[in-house]
């Protein structure tokens, strides 16, 4: 049947509106808008000791100057923990309009209204505030020492104590037939969308009622967020997310200050108030992620296998806790991988700084736990001179193993109980796919060339698809037309194209018909965002519970026309029939018509329908008890855990001795997200997820000084790779279902970027022989490297000879 | 990111453009792909942008093959791209293709123009260096009238040249290579198109029985102002084949004084311009051997 469309390559038909030229962000709604722009502080940690905005008052076009003074009710309170966690003992956050320290550079001091964005700048301009320098903390080991307190009332820098264990780790390292310990590093890099932050606000005077489009991953909680925030009633806010230019993240917080302060302009103000985010603001007052300082200490047995496994680790937070402590967590409890750990204690220190907020980037905290288990199996497989596959190989957790519970509490509170996974079969095909067993063959064809190669590999599983619920809304119009709507929000991913699939699949209809609405509050109510690889597994599963829902009631409504039994009905191509009556049909679009027994002939769908139309039954009410008009339905999904996807990363580097240049010339993935919607959307969530993971790994890093100062905030000076940087990527996929949610799937939205730190320091470290403790690295940092006689040489162990 | 207010003016005529120059804070706008981030991010705020580009006369390139005067003259308007793919150019001065094809990425080239970056005196730019190399000069004109500047009196520092004062660079003279004299242009950066953490341009000359008779550098993103550096003493005398090349880059490693930044070391650096020195003198040579 041509309408089974589960699991087909399907073209994304969200691609010609976005790269056309044809996508509607938020900077291209609401032209002629007043235009906000902010006053940001320029020290990293300083007290304000006075705004003076009166050589601003002059300048043409102004419309309103905001100072936190201004902020009354709600909105003059901190803005809201998100995630509080009962280890977050010291929870921190900023106020919308800073009132009297700012803890970064960036943070929003004032907030300009004028007539364009050119003369909000230059109102900006003339705005003096005043600052008391205070001492500022850069860097986890700074804020550690606690020389200097971010907070005042927070004298440690410590926000929070992430303790987790699960057996008595000092005995079982002492128990253990060997034991290694080693620190090492891992820098800032961000998320860097496309598309800023943008937010655009219009009130509506008449019916007191406003619209807010913005740039979220979560329309339906920022909508909660203004409601609550500026008091007013939750349905008299509308929240839409239009196209979204990416999130990775960055998206997921919320309330931005910008979501709440420019509503709040627009309603005082009686005008529509738009504010776009400039690169520079990203930089600087969005969200970073990834530094950690990590201390690891495993014990194993001479075979190599791990016996125990002790992670000390200190967590950069940036200057506030918004977000609680989900990526601490998630390197704790990801740590572990696709590995049978028999004991396991992670310690994280949760630490503040003087910097940029650190909440979840694409990964959100994965690849920081994939970097310390990776590298410890690379350094098992040293002390042993055994090959680096072969001791993944005796770690793995087997096959039968399913569910597999780790004994540890995931980010959303439930345990962390792997449903299914064939890590075993991922490493065979990696194993295969990248050439392992050739390595030394290349290597040697390389030296003819005077380049030193090496081969690096990381493995690594992903909780994805985490609760609470989504929900799904499938209607079948009268036109034949299928309206599909989720709550939760789009930034790229091609959820039109995905959601379209499931829904033209469940229910038998021309994938054409259907019309995919995601992130507008007007369109579904209840939602929770756009995050942790979870669009497909809850909204997926979510709207193919409604899509059945509507497939149920068209059959029963068919039925009842066709006289026949339902279970004799199927559905292709939009048109219900008899199995093996040919003629004895009806069009879904009709049976939508029939749904309702209000049908005024409108148009020639209702009056097509009439010929269907019995007298009705005198005895019954037109619409029974318990049902409703309209061929609709809504459903949700709220799943029992989380689904744990999987994958295993290798990369192939060349380096030139002569001027340390990294090449990365092979890049082999596989993964598993469990069945799949459309492979052609999976792979570019990997090749993009690789291209993230080759920048964090090579590329990428915020480089503060010691005064908090962003030294690299532009594209010119922060690296992102290149098309010409990101490798050639070859992909094999298995697919272990998951039994936990209907259509079987895990999420695939992240994996691609968790082990490419771990897997090309592996493989750098291979064809260097010095070992890799910071990441990322760059020519020069490795040349520093190579040159230093201190540094620990790495010893050799065979690659790719079965040991 | 919006820049401040500022006038604007396009004037027909270079007259009217000096006029126009003579205001306070007044900035020649041509290619504009330095300036307007500047402007952009509010680094830079000219009272007035004097657009040059409608002003005729100013986009050609002219070049003369042998003689008096032999080499390729650039005028203010040329874009990078042009030089890119000026076959003739590239004969009478290969330095010209090989150091554009290095210039940030296709959309700068197509605007970007090869004078504007000369008179933008940013020593992590190619074209400055090219200058150097190639012994040019440029042509100021002021409201006193038109003279020509040689390289090394025309940059100054970084960011900085010689010329005050209401001036339009009109015009880049690279004088042509002369005979048994071969070139070559490579560049390390981090991503492709970026500025170079390192680059050089290289120039060996060999007597007729293919030995080595000078042997010159300039780099990119090394030294506050372009400089050529004389390598000869290390090959001077030696044979094509057999010439040590790795003694020049020695050599090379001891003249120059580069800054650390962000992207790389100043040991990174000067480690790169012995590896480029090297490199680029070996296929400079060879090809000297045919022209």
């Amino acid at each position: 049947m041509t309408t089974k469309l589960m699991g087909e390559p399907v073209r994304r038909r969200e691609d010609l509106r976005l790269i056309t030229g044809r996508g509607r962000y938020t900077d291209d709604i609401g032209h002629g808008a007043a235009a906000a722009a902010f006053v940001r502080s320029p020290y990293a940690h300083a007290r304000i000791l006075g705004i003076d905005v009166d050589a601003a008052l002059d300048v043409e076009g102004v419309i309103a100057i905001y100072t936190y003074e201004d902020l009354v009710g709600p909105m003059a309170e901190p803005l809201p923990v998100l995630i509080p966690h009962p280890q977050l003992t010291a929870p921190r956050t900023g106020f919308p309009l800073a009132r009297d320290v700012v803890q970064h550079v960036g943070e929003a001091v004032v907030m300009v209204v004028a007539t364009d964005r050119y003369v909000a700048e230059d109102v900006c301009d003339r705005i003096t505030v005043s600052y008391e320098e205070l001492p500022v903390v850069v860097g986890v080991d700074a804020a550690r020492a606690a020389a200097h307190a971010v907070h005042e009332d927070v004298p440690d820098n410590v926000a929070a104590r992430h303790h987790q264990e699960t057996g008595d780790v000092e005995a079982a390292l002492a128990a253990s037939a060997r034991t290694l310990s080693f620190t090492q590093y891992i820098e800032r890099s961000a998320c860097m969308p496309m598309e800023g932050k943008g937010v655009h606000a219009v009130w509506n005077h008449d019916d007191s009622s406003l619209r807010v489009h913005t740039s979220t991953q979560a329309s339906t909680s920022v909508r909660a967020a203004i409601a609550a925030k500026l008091q007013l009633s939750l349905e008299k806010v509308e929240v839409i997310a239009p196209d979204v230019g990416g999130g990775f993240g960055v998206k997921i917080v919320h309330p931005w200050p910008e979501e709440l302060l420019v509503p709040m302009a627009a309603i005082a103000l009686g005008q529509p108030v738009h504010w776009a985010e400039d690169r520079r603001e990203h930089f600087i007052s969005s969200a970073h992620e990834r530094e950690q300082r990590q201390e690891i200490t495993v014990g194993y047995d001479d075979e190599g296998r791990v016996t125990a496994l002790d992670v000390r680790a200190w967590h950069d937070n940036g200057a506030y806790t918004p977000y609680g402590i989900i990526v601490p967590i998630v390197t704790a409890t990801q740590l572990v991988g696709p590995y049978a750990v028999p004991v396991y204690r992670v310690r994280i220190d949760s630490v503040y700084t003087n910097t940029v907020i650190v909440t979840p980037y694409r990964g959100a905290g994965r690849p920081q736990g994939c970097y310390a288990m990776e590298r410890t199996m690379d350094r098992i497989a040293q002390d042993l001179g055994l090959d680096r596959a072969e001791v993944r190989r005796r770690n793995l957790i087997q096959p039968d193993q399913f569910p597999y519970d780790h004994h540890l509490t995931f980010q959303d509170g439930r345990p962390v109980i792997y449903d299914s996974g064939n890590y075993e079969g991922l490493l065979d095909k990696l194993v295969a796919l990248v050439g392992w067993d050739r390595a030394e063959e290349r290597r040697a064809e390389a030296a003819s060339r005077g380049k030193q190669l090496g081969i690096g590999m990381a493995m690594y599983v992903e909780g994805t698809g985490p609760g609470p619920y989504e929900g799904g809304h499938v209607q079948v119009l009268g036109s034949g037309k299928v309206l599909v709507s989720t709550g939760l929000t789009s930034q790229g991913q091609g959820h039109e194209t995905a959601f379209a699939q499931i829904v033209a699949h469940e229910l038998g209809v021309p994938i054409e018909d259907v019309e995919v609405t995601t992130g507008d509050t007007r369109r579904f109510g209840y939602a929770v965002g756009t995050f942790a690889s979870r669009a497909a597994v809850m909204s997926g599963n979510a709207i193919a519970l409604a899509a059945r829902g509507v497939r149920a009631k068209a059959l029963r409504i068919a039925a009842d026309v066709l006289e026949a039994d339902v279970d004799d009905l199927e559905i292709d191509e939009g048109l219900v029939q008899v199995k093996g009556t040919p003629g004895a049909s009806i069009p879904l679009r009709t049976v939508a018509v029939l749904s309702n027994p209000l049908r005024y002939a409108f148009d020639e769908a209702a009056r097509q329908a009439t010929q269907f139309a019995g007298p009705g039954d005198d005895s019954k009410p037109p619409v029974a008890v318990g049902d409703a008009p309209g061929l609709e339905h809504v459903d949700y999904y709220s799943p029992i855990r989380s689904t744990f996807a999987s994958g295993a990363h290798a990369a192939v580097v060349e380096i030139d001795p002569t001027t340390w240049e990294i090449d990365v010339v092979d890049y082999a993935v596989v993964h598993d997200c469990g069945n799949i919607i459309n492979p052609m959307i999976v792979e570019g969530q990997v090749h993009g997820g690789v291209a993230q993971g080759v920048g964090g790994a090579l590329y990428e890093r915020m480089a503060y000084d010691g005064d908090g100062q962003l030294q690299n905030a532009s594209f010119m000076d922060f690296l992102m790779p290149y098309a010409s940087e990101v490798p050639d990527v070859v992909i094999d996929h298995q697919e272990t279902p998951s039994p936990l949610n209907p259509l079987g799937l895990k999420g695939a939205g992240e994996a691609g970027v968790i082990p490419g730190t771990a897997c090309i320091a592996s493989a750098i470290e291979d064809a260097v022989g010095r070992r890799i403790a910071a990441m990322p690295i760059s020519p020069t940092e490795l040349y520093d490297l190579v040159r230093n006689p201190d540094a620990e040489r790495v010893p050799a162990a065979p690659t790719g000879v079965p040991a | 990111m919006k820049p401040a207010p500022f006038g604007y003016a396009d004037p027909t005529s270079l007259d009217e453009a000096l006029t126009l120059l003579t205001e306070d804070g007044a900035k020649v706008l041509a290619g504009g792909q330095s300036l307007l981030p500047l402007l952009s991010m509010r680094l830079a705020s000219p009272a007035t942008l004097v657009d040059i580009n409608r002003i005729p006369g100013l986009d050609s390139v002219v070049v003369t093959p042998s003689g008096d005067g032999a080499g390729v003259r650039v005028g203010a308007l040329v874009r990078h791209v042009e030089l890119l793919h000026h076959a003739e150019a590239a004969q009478v001065q290969p330095l010209l293709a090989r150091a554009t094809s290095n210039v940030a990425h296709p959309a700068i080239r197509n605007r970007g123009t090869t004078v504007g970056s000369i008179a933008h005196a940013d020593p992590s730019g190619e074209m400055t260096s090219v200058l150097a190399l190639t012994g040019g000069s440029v042509t100021v004109a002021t409201p006193a009238g038109s003279s020509a500047v040689g390289w090394a009196d025309f940059f100054v520092g970084p960011l900085e040249t010689s010329v005050h004062g209401p001036a339009v660079v009109t015009e880049a003279f690279f004088p042509a290579l002369p005979p048994r004299t071969g070139t070559a242009f490579e560049e390390v950066s981090r991503r492709k198109g970026d500025y170079a953490v390192c680059g050089a341009g290289v120039t060996v000359t060999l007597d007729e029985d293919s030995r080595v008779t000078s042997a010159r550098a300039s780099y990119i993103s090394v030294g506050l102002v372009p400089e050529v550096h004389d390598l000869t003493d290390a090959v001077v005398g030696q044979s094509v084949d057999s010439a040590d090349w790795t003694a020049a880059g020695a050599l090379a490693r001891t003249l120059v004084d580069p800054d650390g930044d962000l992207h790389a070391s100043a040991d990174y650096r000067r480690l790169l311009v012995g590896v480029l020195t090297e490199r680029t003198l070996a296929r400079a040579a060879q090809e000297a051997q045919n022209r």
